[in-house]
């Protein structure tokens, strides 16, 4: 399948749930309502013509500062499937406010979903709703906030932690 | 009294006759079989681990964070510190997501040249990996061989580039410098050296019967989990799926060249061993394939007149001196060779919006010097249009992507790097389970982690 075949196929599984599609520089996207992700992605991953085995990357991006967008969703959860089989990609995402910044788990798709959404909850402090262990994963428990906020500012110090002596 | 058992006499008193609880060990931070400071908390019965819980994080230093603060170029430097074993592939991935971006696409040459430097790279990093492992299991002769190696490859990017680690070679709309005079015959030279070095290794090690012993069937992954944790790279051919991003989307100069993906079936360490061994052959047969076609040829210099120096030239621009002057070569200090104008015509995108013109315009046109400051100055610079792209590379661990958002500004707005050796890392701990603790060594050994690149 193209990449346009993809989209095509989404639409008409998930109908009104794909809120956005669009294929910037060759790559294809669909923007997926929050509550359809987990049909969405299981789809992508059954489907045997879509045959999505492999969720390559998990990230999020804050739009908080992006110029036309201050005051939409502020979070987008990005997930980048690769086929091993059809050797085609796609990239699903969903957009989420900052007062309800939760999206279901994909851990029971894929396992390396645990720590890509470990840390997204870090970075960004978007829960997963069904992670069986949502740790911060690169910094440790005592920081307070989550760094790849914009507003969170690059050079704040927090205190020094460890062992007192 | 009950009898010490000689197990309390090792694990100290209480820890029971052998049938009671688990103990648990927390190895690392920083340990001296760890290639990089992490820590597994490993639940113990007597040596073997029933439960470990692996923990990143100790290297974090904020890569996708600073990313946003500078312009678009700089965050080459930081992108030599993740993997820094193969500093040149991110160099190019990074740069290539970036032109993806932009809509540039770079010229023929430096197609060429990032193929070459980024094979030569991988070669760095297998031998690395191997050479490591090896002398974790007592083969230090094999490590010093490897390290020798590696040292004649590091001497071809230290030519190129200047530097041995640290690079940044890369640039958004193609490389920094064109190749140096008479780096063909080197490359012949120090493969010819690696591969004298592999073929010992190979007769030291791969039917070495204490190194089989600890590498058959340990560290063992099924295919299905393989996949399912996203691992690509070594590891992921070393269950026999011959995904590699090479091949399977060509970029640079992949796709003119032949070459062999190397699979395994096992999925253990050995395969993985035999994997990355077959591979450093393949990336050498690529290096040599793009070095005799890559066009351009080497530097002439066919200009009238002598080169001249910067300082003349700038005071002869002032003066309005400006007839012919452009087509005067300067003489450049040797850290900036091979970026006279000729070398970066045919090294970097024709595309003033995002590549430096070259000295000789900045310094002898006022077009010239504009445009330098236009794509220096702060606020300036370089400018993709709003949007998003995702480009991958074949890391020597795996697939190195790397996803950048713009918002139309000459900054990044969001730069992620997908690190090859974060999947197999968050995998780990199902291919130590129920293995001796003494197997941990060359199972982690194999997966290569690289903590730059892990913890960003």
């Amino acid at each position: 399948m193209n990449g346009a075949a993809i989209l095509e196929r989404l639409r008409a599984r998930l109908g009104a749930s794909v809120v956005e599609t669009h294929d910037q520089h060759g790559d294809h996207t669909a923007v997926i309502e929050r509550t359809a992700l987990p049909a969405a992605l299981g789809l992508c991953r059954d489907d045997s013509d879509l045959g999505f085995d492999v969720l390559m990357d998990l990230t999020a991006v804050d739009y908080q500062k992006y110029p036309g967008r201050e005051d939409g969703p502020r979070f987008e959860v990005v997930y980048h499937l690769y086929s091993l089989r059809w050797n085609h990609r796609v990239r699903i995402k969903a957009r989420v406010d900052e007062d309800d910044a939760v999206v279901p788990t994909a851990v029971p798709l894929w396992p390396i979903a645990d720590w890509l959404e470990r840390e997204v909850w870090d970075m960004f402090g978007v829960r997963f709703e069904g992670h069986p262990d949502l740790r911060r994963l690169l910094m440790y428990e005592e920081f307070v906030g989550h760094p790849l906020r914009k507003d969170y500012p690059i050079n704040r110090r927090q205190p020094l932690i460890g062992p007192q002596i | 009294m009950a009898e010490t058992t000689r197990r309390e006499i090792m694990l100290g008193e209480g820890s029971g006759t052998g049938t009671g609880q688990n103990l648990t060990v927390g190895l690392g931070p920083a340990h001296p079989a760890m290639h990089g400071i992490i820590r597994i908390v490993a639940e113990l019965d007597g040596e073997i681990i029933r439960e470990a819980d692996v923990e990143i994080g100790y290297l974090h230093r904020a890569f996708e964070k600073d990313c946003e603060v500078g312009g678009w170029n700089n965050a080459i430097p930081y992108t030599d510190r993740l993997n820094y074993v193969s500093p040149l592939i991110n160099n190019f991935a990074y740069a290539n997501a970036v032109e993806k971006l932009l809509g540039i696409d770079v010229t023929e040459r430096c197609k060429y040249i990032r193929t070459i430097m980024s094979e030569i790279s991988r070669v760095c990093d297998h031998l690395t990996c191997i050479g490591a492992s090896a002398m974790e299991l007592g083969a230090f002769t094999v490590f010093l061989y490897m390290i020798k190696a590696r040292e004649f490859l590091w001497e071809l990017v230290e030519d190129v580039t200047g530097a041995r680690l640290t690079i940044s070679y890369g640039r958004v709309g193609g490389v920094r410098a064109d190749l140096p005079e008479g780096f063909e015959a080197k490359v012949r030279a120090a493969f010819k050296q690696t591969r004298e070095v592999l073929d010992e290794v190979h007769r030291l090690l791969t039917g070495n019967r204490i190194f089989m012993d600890r590498m058959v069937g340990v560290g063992a992954l099924s295919r299905e989990d393989t996949i399912a944790y996203a691992i690509t790279g070594p590891l992921l051919r070393a269950v026999g799926v011959g995904y590699d991003v090479r091949r399977a989307s060509p970029h640079w100069a992949y796709d003119r060249v032949e070459f062999e993906i190397p699979t395994q079936k096992d999925g253990d360490n050995y395969s993985r061993y035999l994997v990355r061994m077959a591979e450093m052959e393949q990336s050498m047969r690529i290096a040599e394939q793009a070095l005799a076609a890559i066009p351009g040829g080497p530097i002439n210099v066919d200009f009238e007149g002598r080169p001249i120096d910067p300082a003349a030239y700038v005071d002869q621009g002032k003066q309005g001196k400006t007839e012919g002057l452009l087509l005067v070569p300067i003489t450049l200090s040797p850290n900036l060779e091979g970026q006279n104008r000729k070398a970066l015509e045919r090294v970097t995108a024709h595309d003033k919006r995002v590549v430096l013109p070259p000295k000789e315009t900045a310094y002898g046109s006022i077009e010239g010097l504009m445009n330098h400051f236009m794509l220096i100055m702060e606020g300036y610079g370089i400018r993709p249009p709003q949007g998003e792209a995702y480009f991958a590379s074949e890391g020597a661990n795996g697939e190195l992507g790397f996803y950048v958002v713009s918002d139309g500004g000459d900054r990044p707005y969001r730069v992620r790097c997908r690190p090859p050796c974060l999947p197999p890392m968050a995998a780990l701990h199902r291919m130590i389970k129920d293995e001796m603790i003494a197997d941990l060594v060359p199972t982690f050994g194999s997966v290569n982690m690289i903590g730059g690149e892990l913890d960003r």
